[in-house]
């Protein structure tokens, strides 16, 4: 960093060195803006949005290159609290919540909310349960608490293999959102695409591990977030709803419960299949809460999976043993929170004014209502019907679009939004780099966390425990490029839509982690037995389940469908921990003085700087 | 505050602690779930002109998980050094 001449060391600087690229960062989109105007493609300005970010995140990760063991499991523990929460904003929100969230709202309604509820509200857990106790516990991975405080390799082991079965799921998704942008921008094919996404968020994270990745994910979190807020915060502008359209939607959401009425939302039907894979038409009403005993059963296991599922997923709690203090750990997890929060509140807003402009007859850009041949022309409909994010059928024949003839991809409130309020493309070349940062934070996170367990449990722990520094990093990075090479061809084979999948490693990480994690801390009683009881046992319960509603033809218990199995996992789970702890003996009075430390912040982490 | 600390203040200062976790989750389990539960009743009231539960869902809830993690980092911080369990600043 020699170049900006700096005083002071790089952690001081950091508020000057992140203000800095966020400035250039902006420079940079009003010098797009300039050549759009001055006529410049926009091939041209979405391949230049995308290119720049990545050849910036590469540079990075270029700079932070190490061969320390700390610097590369922990970033060397010196992540400031604020820095850590950018960071793990960016590790938490993917492709999907940056693309599909605000569509899944649109096309889904209340019930949707239950992901946007789900998936903050996990943090509490991970603030007083968890995040401060691993901090103090001075661990480089999550199995490796589990390792410790329960003792042995089998507990290590299963750990290892839920984290495994959780992450990868989850990353095969982000490797797939990280290619389908790619091919977009780059206008490549996705087969290269997901190749070329690879490639980027490797050279983010292999160099440097964690600490490439913690200064990658805040300038992607920088990045996404203005991504996210421009479009936003410009279209209800112009749509005269001031510039915090957060807190002033409420009318709008009313309106729309008119417009449904007008427009028969949820009575007419489509009368054939979609006419595409992941298209849709709109037949949920936008404000519909649950009313049945079964519905709100259902969004409440959806909240309670999103949840344990944060508080279980590793590549999110090894976030924080980056930061330097337990202290810093709990603020962290706060300032986490509040970024994300940024970005959770704006999608209803932005579902909600995407419908507003399409139902609304009053506004220019509804679609409708207004005859086929006309929405027909509209240039936005024509370039994502190409695409294959949409279609008007008309099917009564009557010439007019109903609200049942008009089948769009979810993804396009977000992707297309500019477009349909009339913002010039720089906006779209914009979101199309937010998009991009998005998934490949995630991807880089879990890659990480993937790859860390493997090399320090598995190769370091059990297999070589006599390795040389240099050797576990060397292996630490050969298992990076060949996880990353396994994501990337089970992505191409395009196996799930992308919330499918990234549900699931929720329901997987907290059946088999969640409650060995949280009563290691809370129950000092907890054993061995009982861990690995608990992993097993909800893992398996859960992947039966999994198979038995989604494939074996089994109707779902009160509607807890596969997108919640995790509720049935972690049931066992904790049945057969509290039932195995009880029948073995306590745990040694070794262990249950190290559970006594942890529990108090002062003193030395139970595993010295590096082990 | 001596170098060791007592058996009598760490068991206060756990005991606090459990007390600060189990009143957080009682907050969190009423915006995660009891809210939403009564999400129709809740649309009858208007809040800033949004009917509450969809507010409830969309954002109140959220509001509430931010605020209440800063006020959890600062109440616990003020246990630890009560108890002489913080760490050196």
């Amino acid at each position: 960093m020699s170049v900006f001449r700096m005083k002071g060391t790089f952690i001081e600087n950091l508020p000057k060195i992140y203000g800095l690229y966020t400035g250039s960062f902006i420079v940079f989109i009003f010098l797009m803006a300039l050549l759009e105007q001055a006529g410049l493609k926009e091939d041209t300005i979405g391949l230049l949005f995308v290119g720049f970010t990545i050849a910036i995140y590469a540079l990075i990760g270029w700079l932070s290159r190490t061969m320390q063991l700390d610097a590369y499991y922990v970033a060397g523990r010196q992540v400031p609290a604020v820095f850590n929460g950018m960071a793990t904003a960016a590790d938490w929100m993917s492709g999907a919540s940056f693309v599909a969230m605000a569509g899944g709202i649109y096309m889904g309604g209340h019930p949707y909310l239950a992901f946007v509820v789900g998936w903050t509200g996990g943090y509490v857990l991970v603030a007083v349960l968890m995040a401060p106790y691993l901090r103090k516990f001075g661990c480089y991975t999550v199995p490796d608490f589990i390792g410790t405080r329960y003792g042995g390799n089998v507990a290590r082991a299963c750990a290892v293999l839920v984290l495994v079965i959780a992450s990868f799921t989850y990353v095969t998704a982000q490797i797939n959102a990280t290619g389908t942008i790619a091919s977009r921008a780059l206008l490549i094919p996705f087969g290269v695409g997901v190749w070329i996404g690879l490639a980027s968020i490797l050279l983010c994270s292999m160099l440097g591990g964690m600490r490439a990745v913690t200064w990658t994910q805040v300038a992607q979190y920088i990045v996404l977030i203005i991504a996210y807020l421009v479009p936003v915060i410009w279209m209800s502008n112009k749509q005269g709803f001031g510039i915090i359209p957060q807190l002033v939607y409420g009318d709008a959401v009313q309106r729309i419960v008119e417009l449904e009425q007008l427009h028969q939302v949820g009575v007419l039907k489509p009368s054939g299949p979609a006419p595409g894979p992941g298209m849709s038409a709109l037949t949920v009403p936008h404000n519909a809460p649950a009313d049945t005993f079964v519905a709100q059963v259902r969004f409440a296991t959806l909240v309670a999976c999103m949840m344990l599922g944060t508080a279980s997923l590793p590549h999110i709690l090894m976030r924080y043993f980056t930061t330097p203090s337990v202290r810093a750990a709990r603020t962290s997890v706060a300032w986490s929170l509040f970024f994300i929060f940024l970005l959770y509140f704006t999608a209803p807003a932005l579902a909600t004014f995407t419908k507003l402009q399409m139902l609304d007859p009053n506004l220019v850009t509804s679609v409708i209502g207004k005859s086929v041949a006309q929405v027909n022309a509209l240039e936005w409909v024509q370039k994502w019907s190409q695409t294959g994010f949409l279609k008007v059928i008309d099917a009564n024949g009557d010439g007019i679009v109903q609200v049942n003839e008009f089948f769009m991809r979810a993804d396009i409130v977000v992707l297309a939004t500019p477009e349909i309020a009339g913002l010039p493309y720089v906006i779209s070349g914009l979101v199309a780099a937010g998009g991009m940062a998005a998934a490949m934070s995630t991807a880089d996170g879990l890659l990480l966390a993937i790859a860390n367990a493997l090399s320090h449990d598995i190769y370091y722990k059990m297999v070589d425990p006599k390795a040389d520094v240099k050797r576990r990093l060397i292996v630490a990075r050969v298992l990076l490029i060949g996880i990353g090479a396994l994501g990337a061809i089970v992505a191409s084979m395009r196996l799930t839509g992308i919330l499918g999948a990234v549900a699931w490693a929720f329901d997987f990480a907290m059946s088999g982690l969640f409650f060995p994690l949280v009563l290691g801390v809370w129950w000092k009683r907890a054993n061995r037995a009982g861990a690995i009881a608990g992993m097993v046992v909800g893992l398996a319960v859960g992947t039966w389940y999994l198979y038995m509603v989604k494939w074996g033809g089994m109707a779902p218990w009160i509607g807890i469908d596969d997108l919640r199995f995790g509720i049935i996992g972690a049931a066992a789970s904790l049945i057969a921990m509290v039932a195995v702890t009880l029948m073995t003996p306590a745990p040694d009075k070794e262990t249950q003085a190290m559970v006594d430390e942890i529990r108090i912040p002062r003193g030395q982490t139970i595993l010295g700087s590096t082990h | 505050m001596s170098a060791v600390a007592s058996q009598a203040q760490k068991e206060q200062h756990w005991r606090r602690t459990r007390n600060l976790m189990i009143t957080h989750i009682v907050i969190w389990f009423i915006a995660s779930y009891v809210v939403h539960w009564f999400a129709p009743e809740l649309n009858r009231v208007r809040f800033m002109d949004f009917p509450l539960g969809f507010y409830m869902a969309a954002q109140g809830s959220l509001v509430v998980f931010v605020v209440q993690l800063f006020v959890f980092a600062w109440q616990q911080d003020k246990i630890d050094r009560d108890h002489g369990m913080a760490e050196e600043d």
